[in-house]
C-alpha cells in the first residue's frame, strides 16, 4: 500500500485525519498515486493538479525520501520506499502567503 | 416571527450572523471552511435552507460548497457524503469542482486572448468563482461568474457547470482586461418577470445584456465615460464595479462603476450620471432599498489608489430620489480614524420593514442597519477581511 500525506486543507476536503493509504495498480508513478488518490477521494480533483492539463498545481510540491519530486516526470518511478509503503508520499503546499 | 440569517465571506471563512426579526441579538456560527477565501455565499430565493458557497484558494483551486440546511452542515455536490465515489461506468465523481471554459465545436466558443495590464494580449486561465447567483426559480440553477471572466450555469444543484460561451466570445474578448482584483465577472443580475434577462458585469470590460437565457449577448455601456481608457467612451473596457436593480423595476439599474456613480432607466441601453453631491463618486458597493425602488446606497471611498473612506470617516450615502441628491448616514458608524473599504459583493438588505441594510468591511466589521440606514450598529467586529455579505430573510 502506497502512504499519501496530505496538506491539512485537503485532509479536511477528504474526511480524513491522517495519512492516507492506496492501492496502486502497475507501476507505482506520481501519475498512477494521484489518479488512485482522485478516484479514492474524487472531492480533491482539481485541488492538486490542473482539471484539464493535469499539471501540478503551481504552489503544490510533492516530496519522498527527503528529496523534493515537483519537478520529476509524471511517469517516473518512485522511490522504491514509496512504492513498498515504508515512506510516504508528501503533498505540501508552497509556503507563500498567508 | 420573521428571522434574518446574514451570509459572510471572508478572507479565512465563512460566518453565518442570525437573528430573529427584532434584529438586535446575533448568533455567530463559523469558521466555515477556515483558512480559505470565500468569495461568496448566497442562498437560494425558493428555497432558503439551500446555500451555495465559492471556496477557493491560490494552493488548492477552486471548491464550490452546498447547503440543504441553512450553513448548518455542507457538502461538496459533486461528492455528496455517503453516496458512492463512482458513477456507475466507473467515472469518479468531483465534478463540482470543475470549471472548464467550453471550446467544443457545438455550444462553445474559441479560447481567445485577453489585453494585459501592458497592453498585450494574455491566456484566457480560469482562477475563481468570485459571485454564485442562485435562480428566482429553481433552487438547483445557479449562475457562477469567475475570474477570468466568464459566466457559468448549473442546473444540477452545483454538481456539474457549464458555461455560457456565448458571452466570452462575444467577440469583444481580446479588448478585456484584467481590474486591480483580476478580471473578474461580480455581478449577476436575474430579471425574476423575465427568466431571458441576464445582467452582467465584468471588471474591465463593462456591463453586457441577454435577452435570450444567456446564448447572446450585448454590451451596454452607452453613456459610461472612463478617462482611464485610450477612448474614454468606448463600448469595451470600463471598470464597472458593481450593479443593482429593484426586483419590482428591472429595467431601472444603478451602478457602481470605478469612478462614477450611474443610472440607466432603460435596461442598460443608456446611462446617465447621478453621482450628484457624493463626497467622491469611486466606491465598490451599491444596492437598492427592499420597499422603495428609489432608496439607494453607495459607501464612498477615497480614490482608486486610497482604497479607504474619506477624511477616514465611514460613511454610507443613502439617495431617495435615485441619485443626484444624497444623504450621509453616520449615527453608529466610525467617524474619525477609519481606513477600511466596502468590497463590491460587500452590501444587501432584507425585506423586513424597516428594511434592513449590512455591509461588511476589510477590517472584519459587518454593521448592520434596522431602520433603512438611519442608524448602524456592529454586528461582529473582529472578522478576517469581508469580501461579501448576503441576507436571507426567513419567515
Amino acid at each position: 500500500m502506497i502512504r499519501v500525506v496530505l496538506p491539512p486543507h485537503l485532509r479536511t476536503l477528504a474526511h480524513v485525519d491522517g495519512d492516507v493509504t492506496l492501492r496502486v495498480e502497475g507501476p507505482v508513478t506520481q501519475r498512477s498515486v494521484l489518479d488512485a488518490l482522485e478516484a479514492q477521494y474524487p472531492m480533491l480533483r482539481g485541488t492538486i493538479r490542473d482539471h484539464v492539463t493535469q499539471e501540478r498545481r503551481p504552489f503544490l510540491r510533492f516530496f519522498a525520501c527527503e528529496e523534493d519530486l515537483s519537478h520529476e516526470p509524471p511517469d517516473a518511478p518512485l522511490p522504491d520506499a514509496v512504492v513498498n509503503g515504508k515512506e510516504p508520499f508528501f503533498i505540501i503546499g508552497a509556503i507563500a502567503g498567508g | 416571527m420573521s428571522q434574518v440569517r446574514v451570509l459572510v465571506g471572508t478572507r479565512k471563512g465563512a460566518f453565518i450572523l442570525n437573528a430573529d426579526g427584532k434584529r438586535k441579538q446575533w448568533e455567530v456560527s463559523g469558521p466555515h471552511f477556515a483558512g480559505w477565501e470565500i468569495y461568496h455565499v448566497k442562498g437560494s430565493p425558493v428555497d432558503p435552507n439551500r446555500v451555495y458557497a465559492s471556496q477557493t484558494s491560490g494552493w488548492f483551486g477552486q471548491i464550490i460548497q452546498r447547503s440543504d440546511d441553512g450553513g448548518k452542515t455542507w457538502h461538496q455536490p459533486g461528492t455528496p457524503p455517503g453516496e458512492p465515489t463512482t458513477t456507475p461506468d466507473g467515472t469518479p465523481k468531483g465534478e463540482s469542482n470543475k470549471f472548464v471554459y467550453d471550446t467544443s465545436p457545438g455550444s462553445g466558443k474559441p479560447l481567445t486572448t485577453h489585453q494585459w495590464y501592458d497592453g498585450t494580449q494574455h491566456p484566457w486561465e480560469f482562477k475563481r468563482v468570485w459571485h454564485l447567483e442562485p435562480s428566482p426559480n429553481d433552487p438547483n440553477t445557479v449562475y457562477a461568474g469567475v475570474e477570468d471572466a466568464a459566466l457559468f450555469r448549473t442546473t444540477d444543484g452545483g454538481k456539474t457547470w457549464h458555461e455560457l460561451a456565448g458571452l466570452r466570445g462575444h467577440g469583444t474578448g481580446p479588448q478585456w482586461q484584467p481590474g486591480a482584483g483580476g478580471m473578474c465577472l461580480h455581478t449577476i443580475l436575474l430579471d425574476s418577470s423575465n427568466p431571458g434577462r441576464i445582467f452582467i458585469a465584468i471588471s474591465a470590460a463593462g456591463a453586457f445584456r441577454s435577452d435570450d437565457a444567456g446564448k447572446t449577448w450585448r454590451p451596454i455601456n452607452r453613456g459610461l465615460r472612463s478617462e482611464y481608457i485610450p477612448d474614454p467612451t468606448a463600448e469595451i473596457g470600463h471598470c464597472v464595479h458593481r450593479i443593482a436593480l429593484h426586483r419590482s423595476r428591472p429595467n431601472v439599474l444603478f451602478m457602481q462603476k470605478h469612478w462614477d456613480v450611474l443610472r440607466s432607466d432603460d435596461g442598460g441601453d443608456s446611462w446617465h450620471e447621478v453621482s450628484g453631491n457624493l463626497p467622491t463618486d469611486f466606491g465598490f458597493v451599491i444596492d437598492v432599498h427592499a420597499h422603495e425602488p428609489e432608496t439607494i446606497y453607495v459607501v464612498p471611498i477615497k480614490s482608486d489608489s486610497e482604497h479607504y473612506p474619506p477624511e477616514g470617516k465611514l460613511r454610507v450615502y443613502r439617495s431617495r430620489t435615485g441619485g443626484n441628491e444624497w444623504e450621509a448616514l453616520t449615527k453608529g458608524l466610525p467617524q474619525r480614524d477609519c481606513y477600511v473599504n466596502v468590497l463590491r459583493d460587500a452590501m444587501a438588505v432584507d425585506s423586513l420593514d424597516p428594511c434592513g441594510v449590512y455591509f461588511g468591511t476589510t477590517g472584519g466589521q459587518v454593521y448592520g442597519s434596522t431602520d433603512a440606514g438611519d442608524s448602524w450598529a456592529p454586528i461582529v467586529r473582529d472578522l478576517p477581511a469581508v469580501l461579501s455579505v448576503e441576507v436571507q430573510t426567513l419567515p
